[in-house]
């Protein structure tokens, strides 16, 4: 499909949440699969890093893009708890392990001490969206346990105080 | 084993040994080259079948019946999918596999697909790894423009396109048809089998789903012989003759409360203990072993008197736990709490049983309110039966669910109270001196406390 053909798709239908560009994004993943429903995980995940969330008007649009009825890409959506919904992620989504590696190496006291800290619970964003806090299970760093995973960048064998200090010194 | 010379990790600590340069010049990819120009795919899957590799995700099937059960002379497609959904707690091989020489994974694959004649692979990569992908993605454009990726490879007119397919949190997307239903665009819920994959798998065609290390060691195997791969490791059991040995060189990740935590490559059948002790430095600060996970916290636990336990795929089964698994081991020291570990454990399970079938749905989240319960001081002896009757009502061995999520569930709390139970007894009477003996029903815990939910009972069908 072609720029001009792409735009044009967007302004048509009229689409509020999804942009030309992330169309444009989502169907750069069409030739990789036989039809528009396999598409529809790497369109969430487009999607919720363009608008840090899948609010329900997205899937309504993406249904449209994909050619299949919204309900399906609810019942995908609604399966993975790795979407938000309701609300936008914070800047920086902490994930803090608290599986068994990093529980015996004092992960789940990592995220009692940022429960604390930003005053949220997992799950929760801290009302200046700045962070996420999320409990993790089994990030695959056992090595570097207590593991946390902030966006894309793994911090291994954390500490409060290590902690504290990076979680000040982001941008 | 005296002279076992690792081949997994041999590129990994060298210099950019991410990337298509340094993996070319330690021989990367001769052997794709040998195998797409010198055999046929029925050659290399017979190599595959009579190196008995099985395979390296946890089940340990033997990959090359797997690759047989596809039809011959289907019109295609074929799909192989490469399985990087690596969730199991305790458990980075993977990991390192795909961000430190991506290219023995890819060059595993292209040779696989071959032997299966697919013509497109999908590798299902978790989301929680980026840096995997980064490297991956990489390595993947870097075969593309090499000529070992795409439309008649090296000129043998071999064409296979590949494509990462990121996950989104979920730990059942490591099961096969779970994942295939996920590359569907659909929620992740296994499939009932028959049909198998081979038959009916991905977009309802044939279909090959194997581990990054399987894939890994099948590379290996078409370099260095189908005898060299067997004469690594244990050989069948004369007795069992269903055994189909445990052959091959295996990646052990050791973590927990080990001096040197790390993945290491040992022959299978190293004893549990060797890894502890001489790959990773032994228990931190001189403590003595409680419990050891020996493959994936799902394999349940062994006692420190089961140290000895040969780390092959029949081992862990003769010390009572669920298999080999991943080879994920986790070290307790004699410090940590049993009912610590069943917490964890049963915690892990109920936050990922996928809701589908209700012997897992409801038998993980109620385990998980009657350890709660323990935990917080209000346990009887009897739970710990109620424990082990739900434990031996899920999964696919008592026949309740499609998948073995619930076994995985079930092993950790059998193996824990079967070999702690006077622990776990001592714990219960100590913390609840006025109510331990009880047989009565009981409420649960978050119907104690004024009705306020405790987190489990937020797990239900997602």
């Amino acid at each position: 499909m072609s720029e001009e053909n792409r735009t044009s798709l967007v302004e048509s239908k009229g689409f509020a949440f999804l942009s030309p560009e992330v169309v444009a994004s989502i169907q750069d993943y069409f030739p990789r699969y036989p039809n528009g429903r396999a598409v529809v995980l790497p369109a969430l995940h487009v999607i919720q890093e363009s608008l840090g969330f899948v609010p329900k008007g997205a899937v309504l649009e993406l249904a449209q893009v994909l050619g299949i009825p919204a309900s399906e890409i609810e019942d995908t959506l609604s399966f993975y708890q790795f979407f938000k919904q309701d609300r936008p992620l914070g800047k920086y989504r902490i994930w803090v392990c608290r599986s068994l590696s990093c529980a015996l190496c004092g992960g789940e006291n990592l995220l009692e001490h940022l429960r604390e800290q930003l005053g949220v619970q997992p799950g929760e964003t801290t009302p200046d969206g700045r962070f996420t806090l999320e409990a993790a299970e089994c990030l695959g760093a056992c090595e570097c346990a207590p593991a946390v995973l902030i966006n894309d960048k793994l911090y291994p064998r954390m500490t409060q105080e290590k902690l504290d200090s990076l979680l000040k010194e982001l941008p | 084993m005296e002279s076992f010379e690792p081949v997994l990790l041999a590129n990994i600590g060298k210099a950019d040994s991410h990337t298509l340069k340094v993996y070319e010049r330690n021989g990367g990819y001769q052997t794709l080259r040998r195998v797409l120009t010198q055999l046929s795919p029925q050659e290399v899957l017979e190599e595959v079948r009579i190196s008995a590799l099985r395979g390296r995700g946890g089940a340990g099937f033997p990959t090359g019946l797997k690759w047989s059960f596809l039809p011959a002379d289907h019109p295609g497609p074929i799909y192989f999918c490469v399985n990087a959904d690596e969730s199991e707690p305790g458990t980075f091989c993977n990991r390192v596999l795909m961000e430190l020489d991506p290219h023995q994974v890819l060059e595993g694959t292209i040779i696989s697909a071959y032997a299966t004649r697919a013509t497109t692979a999908y590798v299902y990569l978790r989301y929680e790894y980026p840096l995997a992908y980064q490297r991956l993605s990489h390595a993947i454009q870097e075969a593309y423009q090499a000529g070992y990726l795409g439309k008649n490879i090296l000129g043998t007119g071999f064409n296979l396109e590949m494509f990462i397919h990121r996950g989104a949190g979920a730990y059942i997307c490591g099961e096969e048809t779970g994942l295939i239903e996920s590359i569907e665009g659909k929620r992740a819920w296994p499939r009932t089998k028959p049909p198998f994959p081979a038959v009916e798998g991905l977009f309802r065609k044939p279909t090959v789903v194997n581990n990054v290390e399987t894939v890994a060691c099948v590379r290996h195997i078409m370099e260095r012989g189908a005898e060299w791969f067997r004469s690594i490791g244990v050989p069948p059991d004369p007795n069992d003759p269903r055994d189909p040995g445990s052959f091959g060189p295996k990646l052990f990740c050791v973590s927990g409360h080990v001096n040197r935590p790390g993945c290491f490559e040992a022959p299978l059948g190293i004893p549990c203990r060797q890894l502890i002790e001489e790959y990773a430095g032994g228990v931190r600060q001189g403590r003595q072993v409680k419990a050891v996970v020996p493959g994936g916290l799902s394999t349940g636990v062994l006692s420190a008197d089961e140290l000895d336990t040969p780390m092959d795929f029949s081992g862990p089964i003769k010390a009572g736990c669920l298999g080999l698994g991943t080879g994920g081991v986790i070290v307790m020291d004699e410090t940590y709490p049993m009912i610590d570990f069943l917490h964890n454990s049963c915690r892990f399970f109920a936050h990922e049983s996928c809701g589908q079938c209700t012997p897992c749905r409801e038998g993980t989240a109620w385990a998980l309110r009657i350890v709660e319960r323990i935990k917080a001081g209000r346990g009887r002896l009897v739970d710990l039966d109620l424990l082990l009757e739900i434990a031996d009502n899920i999964g696919i061995i008592p026949g309740t669910t499609i998948c073995g999520l619930a076994d995985g569930a079930a092993w950790p709390i059998k193996t824990a109270i079967r070999k702690f139970r006077g622990e776990l007894e001592d714990y219960i009477k100590h913390t609840n001196p006025h109510g331990w003996s009880a047989t009565a029903p009981i409420l649960d815990l978050a119907h104690e406390t004024n009705g306020s939910r405790s987190e489990t009972t937020s797990v239900g069908i997602k």
